[in-house]
């Protein structure tokens, strides 16, 4: 059966009947993911010297990171005066004081440097009239601990993704690094609570692939295709999220999913915030600027959670506007028409396209959209994976790191604002680049891997590829994403999250009659998009389950049968474990860190959230 | 007397017309390029009928409809869905352009979809990519300097900046470099619209200083000469930018460092 490898693991496996062969390869870094973060990551790692792979679903600049549009957050104070401290405050504040501070300190300071760095690499940033890197105002923003109005988002114009991710691809050449493009991660390889490594499918050729790596880095993203309505792309799939839950980790916050307040309007496009920032508003049926209600200070501008309850509840009480009075109008129609052009030319391209609208002339129709999940892998500021072993809510799992939108660091907390996570990407993908360049010794020999390395993925994969139950993936994934999106919204209530868990619980159980059509192996995009399902419907089941758990509002998780923070209760992390083999989910909790990383900044203690 | 044949294989069939959905009563009639690497036949074009009103507006909605309902074995690339990752480009009524920002009511009649022309297939309306990537890494695309890099940024004036515009927008999506003919001809060793695009996009960056190095590299009958201002490119790039017109620049340039 098993023949045997020159490393003295098996290479070849019978699994349900049919034979597999992996390939295998030793990296000193593995990291999986080519976003922002991932990317970062990988030049921070080969510019060490470190032996580095690059493992990948999609061609670099197809990655998510390129649909950012309106900026990265960063206190260089070039457009006024402006302090880290002030940014670190807002984001705590944002955060509901559900983020750690010495986290948020570490993301904060860091900015600046992974800002200039990024200009140094060649990003296009817009210009101010003195050549420095052009800033906006963005929601939740704020000079001198709440009282003014910030200007300290970075923009290249509102394509600011696009040219950071470019820029990071052309840099992350420059060294040896290997990429594995259409590369499909399947699972971790995990001995003894130490990851060893990953198994990939490539799309190409159907080839099974072993990366062996001292640390394997997890760059994934999100999850927001669990959802029907959503900006993030179809690629969004969490995978390296739902690998860690079947290693048997825990993900953390994921009640904790921020809907953006501008999504187009039947496409689901974005629309950015820094067309607020540019001086955009919002109007009901009445042509009420509403927001003046909601938020009296900061308006348009406040945090995104803010925006997307005040506008759900203007619909809900018949002020929204269009045919079935089912949306919200966003107006840019008052701008002057060549800064539109010269600050916002993609999202007045995407209304065009997308609602048939000229910006310069009439407002967007936008509804609250599925767009970022604060939640993930818990990690702590070096991007080290943590799991909570016995009591300790801090136990490092060595060899495996996770950082930008897949990790839960948690700089983000219950909401993240605006503009912080393209800086997420950068400051903790370089962390974690920096931390692999402590901890790996280069080029050294790796211990065998375990004689069944592989074979849980192997077993996945075939069970999907010869999936011949009575529903297709497409319909499964289709029930999963109604009911997410009808059960775990914006507002929430504990009769409709108990209906929620029912219901996606139901799902999940249908998995068992799940179809692929595909039998092939090259290509087999039936394939992966069934190994997507079944990732996503995991960290659904988990974002429901948690969601259900927690008693109290925070950020986005707005509870209407329980509309108060409750710090005395509820001020911790969620920590989510998931037993695939029973389908059952079960909760922990980790403490919030209410401490700073430096004496150079008091702790900020929690005080009522009012924009 | 030279015969020239087609590879075997190489004829397009006619596929399978697929049942139209039950009760639809507004239909969309795709039509559609399939090749599967993996039996003997040769490529065919599949018919599908969409049901519009249970699909979005977009060409890409018509074919993740069909993807969903129909036939989950069609194979195309696709990501963001707003046009800005390029994933999804392909050859749609005639044209390269993004399956995502082309709407169906934009084509009249079928809706016709090969994969870009000109490039390897590896299955249905995936071309394989590695030259044109290959390419575009062989123009170094990133900032060069030798001046030690200030504390904060590189000054730029916004004039400077400007003539980055309708340049960085590039998705690399590969709807120039496969719609020209000097590319289809000369594809191994012409670099083609997008890559050239990219070159200017640093040769005009203020701030990079190996303009020497950078032209040194282009400055070869075929890498950049073999342009012949067709203007395919500049016609079929869905971000509007005019891959032909920054060759032009190159040229240029190239002119100018010799006086």
């Amino acid at each position: 059966m098993a023949e045997t490898h020159k490393t003295g693991t098996p290479s070849s496996f019978t699994v349900g009947g049919r034979a597999y062969t992996f390939t295998d390869h030793t990296f000193d870094v593995v990291v999986v993911g080519a976003g922002g973060a991932g990317l970062r990551a990988v030049v921070g790692a080969s510019e060490a010297g470190l032996r580095t792979a690059c493992i990948t679903k999609v061609f670099p600049t197809r990655s998510h990171t390129v649909a950012a549009q309106g900026g990265i957050s960063a206190a260089l104070g070039n457009m006024g005066e402006d302090d880290w401290r002030w940014h670190m405050y807002d984001t705590v504040k944002g955060s509901d004081w559900l983020g750690d501070q010495d986290a948020i300190e570490y993301l904060c300071k860091n900015a600046p440097a992974a800002v200039y760095e990024l200009e140094h690499w060649g990003v296009p940033f817009s210009r101010t009239e003195a050549g420095k890197i052009y800033q906006r105002p963005f929601g939740g923003m704020t000079t001198n601990y709440g009282e003014g109005r910030a200007q300290r988002t970075c923009a290249a114009a509102d394509r600011t993704g696009h040219a950071i991710l470019h820029t990071l691809y052309g840099q992350s050449l420059r060294y040896s690094a290997e990429f594995f493009i259409e590369y499909f991660a399947i699972d971790l390889i995990m001995e003894e609570g130490i990851c060893r490594g990953v198994v990939a499918l490539s799309m190409e050729d159907g080839t099974l692939h072993r990366f062996r790596a001292q640390k394997t880095v997890l760059a994934t993203g999100g999850y927001g295709r669990a959802y029907f309505s959503c900006t993030s792309a179809h690629t969004c799939t969490g995978d390296g999220n739902a690998m860690v839950l079947r290693a048997g980790l825990p993900l953390q916050d994921m009640e904790f999913v921020q809907f953006h307040p501008t999504g187009i309007y039947g496409a689901g496009c974005l629309i950015t915030e820094g067309s607020r920032g540019e001086g955009g508003y919002l109007t009901n049926s009445e042509g009420e600027r509403f927001m003046e209600r909601y938020a009296p200070s900061a308006k348009d501008l406040a945090s995104r959670d803010v925006v997307s309850r005040a506008m759900t509840m203007e619909i809900r009480e018949g002020r929204g506007v269009g045919k079935a009075k089912d949306h919200i109008y966003l107006h840019l129609d008052h701008l002057d028409p060549k800064i539109l052009a010269e600050r916002l030319p993609g999202i007045s391209e995407s209304a065009k396209i997308f609602a048939g609208v000229d910006v310069t002339r009439e407002p967007i129709p936008v509804l609250p959209t599925v767009h970022y999940n604060m939640g993930g892998i818990p990690t702590n500021y070096y991007g080290e994976v943590l799991t909570k072993v016995n009591g300790d809510p801090d136990q490092v799992v060595p060899g495996l790191l996770a950082i930008g939108e897949a990790a839960c660091v948690s700089v983000h907390g219950a909401n993240r604002l605006g503009s912080n996570s393209l800086i997420d990407l950068v400051v903790f993908g370089r962390a974690a680049g920096a931390r692999c360049a402590e901890t790996v010794e280069r080029g050294a020999r790796l211990p065998d891997l375990p004689r069944d390395a592989g074979v849980n993925s192997l077993e996945r994969l075939d069970h999907f590829r010869h999936a011949a139950g009575g529903t297709p993936v497409a319909e499964l994934r289709l029930d999963m994403q109604r009911t997410m999106q009808n059960n775990c919204a914006v507002f929430r209530t504990g009769e409709v999250l108990e209906e929620g868990h029912q219901l996606i619980h139901k799902v999940w159980s249908g998995t068992d009659d799940v179809r692929v059509t595909d039998r092939s192996l090259i290509w087999n995009t039936d394939l992966v998009e069934a190994l997507e399902y079944d990732n996503l419907i995991v960290q659904a089941v988990v974002t429901m389950d948690s969601a259900v758990n927690r008693q109290e509002s925070r950020g986005a998780h707005a509870r209407e049968d329980f509309p108060d923070r409750d710090d005395k209760d509820w001020m911790k992390h969620t920590l989510a474990f998931v037993d695939t083999n029973s389908r059952t989910v079960s909760i922990d909790y980790r403490p919030v860190h209410t401490y700073t990383m430096s004496n150079e900044i008091e702790y900020i203690a929690p005080k009522a959230r009012v924009y | 007397m030279v015969q020239l044949t087609l590879p075997k294989n190489s004829k397009m069939t006619e596929g399978k017309v697929w049942p139209k959905p039950a009760g639809a009563t507004k239909l969309k009639e795709y039509r559609i390029y399939r090749w599967d690497p993996e039996d003997d036949s040769n490529p065919r074009i599949d018919t599908y009928f969409v049901d519009l009103d249970d699909c979005g507006p977009m060409v890409l909605d018509g074919l993740i409809w069909i993807k969903n309902k129909i036939d989950p074995t069609l194979t195309f690339r696709r990501s963001c869905r707003e046009g800005i990752c390029g994933s999804c480009a392909m050859n749609i009524d005639g044209m390269n352009t993004l399956a995502c920002t082309k709407g169906m009511d934009e084509v009249k009649g079928a809706v016709k979809i090969y994969p870009l022309p000109h490039m390897a297939v590896v299955k249905d309306l995936v071309p394989d990519l590695t030259t044109f990537y290959a390419q575009h890494r062989s123009i170094e695309p990133w900032l060069h300097t030798s001046t030690p890099a200030p504390e904060t940024e590189w000054k730029q004036s916004r004039e400077d900046r400007e003539k980055l515009d309708g340049l960085y927008e590039c998705i690399l999506c590969a709807c120039c470099t496969t719609s020209c003919p000097s590319y289809w001809w000369n594809g191994d060793r012409y670099l083609g619209p997008a890559t050239l695009l990219q070159a200017y996009r640093w040769l005009i960056d203020s701030r990079d200083e190996a303009t020497g190095d950078r032209l040194d590299n282009l400055e070869d009958p075929f890498r950049l000469y073999r342009c012949h201002t067709i203007m395919n490119c500049a016609q079929t790039c869905p971000k509007g930018l005019n891959p032909a017109k920054a060759i032009a620049e190159i040229k240029k340039m190239m002119v100018e460092r010799r006086v």
